[in-house]
């Protein structure tokens, strides 16, 4: 219930359009009873041979509720669609703007499948709360009422009959409706989502899947989802079917029970026969009104589902909170950190643990340790991705936490260990860090990023994931891309792992150039050009094992000294 | 109307649930026109002949026995149609997830995800309002009215003249509008697609968006493409609505013209109220079919829009591997060494070549190292052996059995594969292990894990081995990542080993230990890796060099330095550094 009020509190800024529509949408079923009643009145009335201009009136009669029924009909459904994809588009915005400050930290434990299932069909499913939900039941009390005032007109017995009929198809098919197929339509939306995991991972995993003999099990399991969907579905139009049936049955029963009402009326002469024909088609038109009902009562059970899995992403609290009155960018960029300690959340071992350096502006930095050792959420934390547990990061000296965040990444050029490349053009992907950027801006980053050749596939599809490139040409993608977004502070993480000797030899040359007045981090698992860098940091299990330059962490004989020398033997051996 | 023949093809394949259907609402008509004659006779005695109340039982009961037989006979037809249509839905998935199971990675990369997704899942979602309302209601809309027109054509001639005339508006209007809707429900089908495809994406980059604080711009992307989405969908709506509205007005003249037309004929006394009255009931279930098939006409091209998307992928031209039948025997593709004999190939669309006739052997048993410049073909010619992509023209065997007569789910057990860029399913750490081979017992998994250097993350996580490891690994380092597939490759026991740069993202100490286990792994297999770093190379026995395509060079570590200039140069640059 809560659910549904937070539900029906969204789509509150669309009230009166929504209003309107029933209005509308109650206007026309009305003139379909009108046109229906005055037809019937008109030959019931010529069946008693009056001269023909007491007739006139029924004749414009129907003339006018003919016309009526289809322009308001025209217009109700131009306004709620409308309305309906208004509010639609305003779902997704607003879903979007709420997941937004969650990534990545807070979005970690969901599969993007299944936000993508919740950002497109679980809104899209939404799409129903009015036209569906909230709309027919309006119309069908109001187009109820006015049958009681016009039976009434007539007979007590006739009215109350009709309206046992109309509770008995308005309230209690949906209820049965409800009983029947509980669980139907939120064990839809369920099989939707569940398949939606699949059919993502089956088209990014095929490959895998099929190398490790998975392949029948994968499409087994996306087939048995099918398979489960459409056994409820069928099971909702089996009961679709019924309930259409049923009402159907019970318009007929309110036929007879109104007429055999009507008929002793008539032979007692209390009223006039023509009463027997327009109560019959009257009755049978407003019928119109109760039919969308039991739907209704299907589309709620969805509704909720696919609000609860939206609240329950909108519900948590992000990671990092922009700041009320965010500082300035300093000018002077020294990186700092003291005491800084890090453990992800769930996680037993501290990622990082009391780690402090200073990295100067324009100076030369080298991050380097085993696999695991935390260099990368050491990028994180200055990207703001999380919030340092303990101690602290600043820049400039301030607290890095003061900045709006968005600021603070568009003075980082980070080309990150997990290269993410967009299926777009290559174009776009490296428009992406410059919007503006010119054709000899572009040209000139490619050059440098050793992708000189790609200036003539600037408008290729990259495929998904950037795929339809080899290893090495996503990795270069990814550097030109940081290049041209020209940021003081550029961090290199792993950015050439994919390269071969030479070509990697050329980009860090390039690099250097590029970088000459810029502050740069670079981790790197390659202990290359190491004398170039001003600083070394050695990180081990998240503490700093060891800070220096090049030759003092030689003569240290250290970790450092160690790593040198096994990649020395490897390549002299 | 341009009918998609495929999809009445699909009927024609599912015939016995449609015919059923199609017979049930017939004969609903037929109790319809029972319906109205019952009525009409019980009002006529009622209101003309002023009969008593008793007098009336048997029309009232006539009345509500047509009224059940036709809900009954609605309602088979309804369940008929949808059994029809959910038997072709299997059958479309089926075959559209076997699809994509058959083209493997190049078919997947080719597109984005989420369209894939969007396509195997709403598309054919989307077949469903086509075959179980559009259909039927097609055939109901040419059944219902001529029978309508036999009833009433005895009955009043004049009425059933203004039937005949007015019914042929209402296709003629539809044909003429159905052309531009369609066009229109492209249109937006299309932007549905591409609105399912960029979101995924820009979920799955989000981080990449964050670092250029992009990601909040985004907002306006998704604003433009909903709003995109809403125009698509309201023009093509518009039209529905108006055509409805158009056959609705037809419906209504005629209604009027012949309600009008009965009561002047009633005046003048040439026309007996009970026939009158039985016209009248039915003259609007005579439009109503046709209206209706005008609602249901927008459903109905939103399948036909779909099934294009479907088609492209069912019926797509270019080459997929061709599967044979023979299959490999463990012992001998052990010790059978594979040729490429002037292999060429380039990928569907692309202009240039990735391979130029390469020839090269990888002799078994041993190791093999490809290496070459970014770009040049090496995952290329790994993906032939895996079989993703067949030759344009050259052959690859192993000994004298060309790779393609084998049967590509039997030859690809026998590979344990590294790509370069792992995908992780978002699982946890013990299936992702367990995938390649799931009858591993747990010494043989431990095995896996400490050959992997993995020992220590799993000891780290919050539940262990059975701790999701996040969307592609989100949730380990760069490395642990990386050696999480080779785990998987330790773990799956087979004959040949594909290693693309398995250790890029490793450090020295890491790698050491990993070489050293790799070794182990690779004796009396036979190997091909790809590897960057020289210290790999040099032990490899065989050494494959690939410059744009063609193989350059080939020979041992000893020869390569004498003979191959990119190879010293090479050996040079990773050198660089004064020691
Ligand atoms: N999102 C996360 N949630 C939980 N644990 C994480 C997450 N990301 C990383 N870790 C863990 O934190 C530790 C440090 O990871 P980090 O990515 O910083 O390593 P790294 O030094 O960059 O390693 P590599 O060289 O392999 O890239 C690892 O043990 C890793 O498993
Ligand atoms: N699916 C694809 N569709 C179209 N072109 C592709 C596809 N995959 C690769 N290519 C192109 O084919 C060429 C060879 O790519 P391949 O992946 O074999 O290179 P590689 O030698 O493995 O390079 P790297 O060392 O960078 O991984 C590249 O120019 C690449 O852009
Ligand atoms: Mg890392
Ligand atoms: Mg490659």
């Amino acid at each position: 219930m809560k659910t549904f009020f937070r539900l029906s509190a969204l789509v509150r800024p669309w009230f009166w359009w929504m209003a309107l529509a029933a209005l509308t949408a109650f206007a026309a079923t009305g003139s379909g009873i009108g046109l229906l009643l005055t037809a019937a009145w008109l030959i019931a009335k010529a069946a008693l041979q009056p001269p023909l201009a007491a007739l006139q009136i029924g004749i414009v009669g129907v003339r006018f509720f003919g016309i009526a029924r289809g322009v308001l009909r025209y217009f109700e459904r131009l306004i709620a669609h409308n309305t309906t994809f208004k509010i639609l588009a305003n779902l997704r915005l607003w879903f979007y703007d709420a997941i937004e400050p969650l990534a990545p930290a807070r979005l970690m434990q969901f599969k993007s499948a299944d936000l993508l299932q919740r950002i497109v069909d679980d809104i899209g499913s939404l799409e129903n709360i009015y036209t569906r939900v909230l709309a027919p039941p309006v119309t069908a009390i109001l187009t109820s009422l006015l049958m009681w005032f016009l039976l009434g007109f007539w007979s007590r017995d006739a009215a109350l009959l009709l309206l046992l009929f109309h509770l008995l198809a308005g309230i209690g098919i949906p209820l049965l409706s409800t009983l029947l197929s509980r669980g139907n339509s939120s064990g839809i939306l369920r099989q939707q989502a569940l398949q939606q995991v699949l059919a993502v991972d089956f088209a990014m995993g095929v490959g895998e899947l099929q190398l490790t003999g998975n392949i029948q099990k994968h499409l087994d399991l996306l087939e048995a989802a099918e398979r489960e969907k459409l056994r409820l579905e069928r099971k909702n139009a089996l009961g679709d079917g019924m309930h259409e049936a049923l009402t159907g049955l019970l318009m007929n029963g309110a036929v007879i029970a109104v007429l055999s009402a009507v008929m002793p009326l008539v032979e007692s002469g209390q009223t006039s026969g023509i009463a027997l024909s327009i109560v019959t088609l009257a009755v049978m038109a407003s019928f119109e009104a109760i039919l969308p009902l039991p739907a209704s009562a299907r589309h709620l059970e969805a509704d909720i589902h696919a609000g609860k899995r939206l609240f329950e992403i909108l519900d948590a609290a992000p990671e990092v909170i922009t700041p009320d009155d965010p500082r300035a960018i300093p000018e002077e960029m020294t990186i700092e950190a003291r005491n800084l300690s890090f453990t992800y959340p769930g996680s037993s071992i501290q990622a990082l643990d009391k780690v402090s350096f200073t990295i100067p502006q324009g100076s030369h930095t080298a991050i380097v340790g085993p696999s695991g050792s935390g260099k990368s959420t050491l990028t994180s934390l200055l990207m703001r991705f999380w919030n340092c547990s303990e101690g602290e990061l600043s820049l400039g000296g301030e607290n890095i936490n003061r900045f709006h965040p968005e600021e603070l990444r568009r003075h980082i050029s980070l080309v990150s260990q997990k290269t993410y490349i967009f299926a777009t053009t290559i174009r776009e992907n490296l428009l992406l860090a410059k919007p503006e950027a010119t054709e000899a801006q572009i040209a000139s980053a490619l050059q440098s990023a050793g992708l000189g050749h790609f200036q003539s596939r600037l408008d290729e599809f990259t495929g998904q994931h950037g795929m339809q490139l080899s290893g090495g040409e996503r990795q270069r993608i990814a550097i030109a891309r940081a290049m041209l977004q020209d940021a003081p502070i550029v961090i290199l993480d792993e950015a050439t792992a994919n390269l071969d000797p030479l070509t990697e030899v050329e980009i860090i040359r390039a690099m250097e150039e590029f970088t000459q007045n810029k502050t740069l981090i670079t981790i790197t698992h390659r202990l290359q050009a190491m004398e170039h860098y001003n600083t070394i940091i050695v990180l081990k299990n998240g503490h700093i094992a060891e800070q220096g330059t090049h030759k003092e962490l030689l003569s240290r004989k250290g970790v450092y000294c160690r790593m040198n020398m096994l990649s020395r033997i490897a390549k002299t051996s | 109307m341009n009918r998609d023949r495929r999809l009445f093809g699909l009927i024609r394949e599912n015939r016995t649930p449609f015919v059923l259907s199609f017979l049930s609402g017939a004969l609903a008509g037929l109790m319809m026109i029972g319906q109205a004659f019952s009525l009409s006779t019980a009002i006529n005695a009622a209101f003309i002949l002023h009969k008593p109340l008793s007098a009336l039982k048997e029309p009232i009961a006539l009345f509500a026995l047509f009224s059940v037989i036709r809900m009954l006979l609605t309602w088979a037809g309804h369940t008929e149609a949808n059994r029809g249509t959910l038997q072709i839905r299997k059958k479309i998935f089926s075959r559209l997830a076997a699809t994509v199971a058959r083209r493997g990675p190049l078919l997947a990369r080719s597109m984005q995800s989420g369209k894939l997704s969007l396509t195997m899942q709403k598309g054919v979602g989307a077949l469903d309002a086509y075959f179980s309302q559009f259909v039927p209601q097609l055939f109901l809309a040419v059944a219902i009215p001529v029978l309508i027109l036999i009833a009433v054509f005895p009955t009043d001639l004049i009425s059933g003249i203004i039937l005949l005339v007015t019914a042929p508006l209402i296709p003629v209007f539809m044909a003429l509008i159905g052309k531009r809707a369609g066009a229109l429900t492209d249109r937006q089908w299309e932007s549905l697609s591409r609105m399912s495809g960029y979101f995924l994406d820009m979920l799955q980059g989000m981080t990449t968006l964050k670092i250029f604080a992009r990601s909040r711009i985004q907002h306006d992307a998704i604003r433009e493409a909903g709003e995109n989405f809403r125009a698509a969908t309201m023009k093509v709506l518009k039209i529905a609505f108006l055509s409805s509205l158009t056959l609705e007005l037809v419906g209504t003249i005629g209604t009027a013209l012949i309600a009008v037309g009965i009561g002047v004929r009633l005046l003048s006394g040439s026309m007996a109220f009970q026939s009158a009255l039985f016209v009248l009931i039915l003259t609007p279930d005579f439009y109503l079919p046709l209206r209706q098939l005008g609602q249901k006409f927008h459903a109905g091209m939103e399948g036909e829009s779909a099934a294009k998307d479907i088609f492209a992928i069912l019926e797509d031209e270019s080459p997929e591997p061709r599967n044979g039948t023979a299959t490999p025997e463990r012992k001998s593709v052990q010790s059978l060494p594979i040729s490429y004999l002037n292999v060429s190939y380039s990928y569907p669309r692309s202009s240039t070549q990735a391979l130029k006739a390469a020839t090269c052997c990888i002799p078994a048993g041993t190791t093999t190292a490809i290496i070459g410049p970014s770009g040049s073909g090496k995952s290329t010619l790994l993906s032939m052996i895996l079989r993703f992509a067949d030759p344009d023209s050259g052959t690859i065997s192993i000994g004298t059995d060309p790779l393609e007569s084998f049967s590509i789910e039997a030859w690809q057990k026998l590979i344990s594969w590294v790509p370069q860029h792992p995908f992780l399913f978002n699982e946890t750490l013990r299936e992702n292990i367990l995938m390649a081979n799931p009858e591993a017992s747990l010494e043989e998994l431990q095995r896996a894990i400490v050959f992997s250097g993995l020992e220590g993350v799993a000891a780290g996580l919050p539940q262990g081995l059975d701790t999701p490891i996040g969307e592609e690994g989100a949730r380990l380092s760069g490395g642990e990542a990386q050696r999480v597939a080779l785990a998987r490759a330790f773990i799956k026991d087979s004959p040949i080993l594909v290693l693309d740069e398995p250790t890029s993202h490793t450090d020295p100490e890491l790698e050491a230990s990993l070489s050293a286990s790799i070794k182990t792994l690779m004796e009396n297999r036979t190997t091909i890796i790809i590897a960057h770093r020289l210290e790999t190379v040099r032990n490899a026995g065989h050494i494959i060099m690939l410059q744009d395509g063609a193989v350059m060079h080939s020979g041992t570590h000893e020869e390569m330095v004498r003979i191959n200039p990119f190879y010293q140069k090479a050996l040079a640059a990773g050198e660089d550094q004064p020691s």
